[in-house]
């Protein structure tokens, strides 16, 4: 029986769709069986993501709708043949799928695979309702950013009011030059205001926006980047193992820990 | 504390990830605090029925609000009593 974990966050443009690619690249680089639904319907960015954007022949809502059977809708990823998705459909709106029909949808894709991973859209409305209905646990994914946090805090509030009971904080886009300097909140900074579980730092890096450029994901090769290293460590926790945070901190020599001492950065 | 931040707590201005931290705590607390307000009219009246038993309630002088004081959160109903009935001291 597999687990479906649903990657949230509340605000738009905090890297959901990119942690969702990512994720199931690393489950499956991890020998596991893992189709990626996107359950922002209207809006679908997956697929684009994926690199796959050319093979759509159905949707979810095909699927819910009962136009095709979900084999027939799964597209399978050009490089890893145990990695599936499910697009969001680009031409309905988010009533098109109700939370009992995610929850059926759920069920029967468990049967076959070892985790499904669900691309939450932003915001709080019905596609959130939707997204959150069949799922076993929550990512919830936040950058150090004011508005970020906030919205993570509420979603986090109606994690719990919908019982999911296991839910873990993602941090992404930390920049450790700008938390050294104090310009940024640091990962303690977060987890005290949030008091919630992490899971994973990924670090900005711009290597994530030009394997995006490629439709292509940094966890396909995560020693090429910090961010993919990042994004293998979550999925090694994922899957039980016990994996300290990377030291985003660390190759100190003296003299740059003298220039952060007198505060010239560093 | 490196020199800079030093330099900051001089000047009375602080590191930007502390005025962060500081503006995200006190928006939470307002955040967590608010309830929807058909939630508190519904306490309101079932408080109002209850009390009224005993007591003559001025319903237009009745306020109920949420807030969060020292870490928790606090439900503070005001009920003016217009009279105490007899019956409840037989």
């Amino acid at each position: 029986m597999g687990e479906v974990i649903v990657i949230t966050s509340g605000k738009g443009g905090v890297g959901k769709t990119t942690t969702t690619a990512n994720l199931g690249v690393g489950l499956v680089l991890a020998k596991k069986k893992v189709v990626l639904i996107d359950a922002d319907i209207g809006l679908r960015n997956l697929d684009v993501v994926m690199g796959l954007e050319n093979r759509i022949v159905y949707d979810l809502v095909d699927v819910v709708e009962g136009h095709c059977r979900v084999k027939q809708a799964l597209i399978r990823d050009k490089r890893f043949e145990n990695l599936f998705l499910l697009p969001a459909a680009q031409t309905r709106d988010k009533n098109a799928v109700s939370p009992e029909q995610m929850k059926k949808l759920s069920l029967e894709l468990k049967e076959e695979y070892d985790f499904i991973l669900v691309d939450c859209p932003a915001g709080i409305e019905q596609g959130f309702r939707n997204a959150i209905a069949g799922a076993d646990r929550a990512l919830i994914v936040t950058t150090p950013e004011v508005s970020a946090v906030r919205d993570a805090d509420r979603i986090i509030g109606l994690l719990e009011a919908a019982e999911i009971k296991t839910f873990h904080l993602i941090i992404n886009r930390l920049r450790p030059e700008m938390v050294k300097r104090g310009d940024m909140l640091d990962i303690d900074d977060i987890l005290e205001i949030l008091a919630i579980d992490l899971i994973g730092v990924i670090p900005d890096d711009e290597k994530i926006i030009i394997s995006t450029n490629r439709g292509e994901q940094v966890a396909a090769n995560a020693n090429d980047s910090p961010a993919g290293k990042a994004y293998t460590n979550i999925v090694r926790r994922l899957l039980g193992e016990t994996v300290p945070i990377m030291d985003f901190y660390q190759n100190q020599s003296f003299f740059s820990r003298l220039k952060k001492f007198i505060g010239l950065g560093g | 504390m490196n020199l800079r931040a030093l330099l900051a707590a001089l000047t009375g201005r602080q590191p930007s990830k502390e005025v962060a931290k500081e503006r995200l705590r006190l928006v939470l607390v307002h955040d967590r605090a608010s309830v929807a307000p058909e939630f508190l009219d519904k306490i309101k009246e079932e408080m109002i029925a209850v009390i009224s038993k005993y007591m003559e309630i001025d319903e237009s002088n009745t306020v109920i609000n949420m807030h969060h004081a020292e870490g928790t959160a606090v439900l503070e109903a005001n009920l003016a009593v217009k009279k105490i009935k007899r019956s409840v001291n037989t």
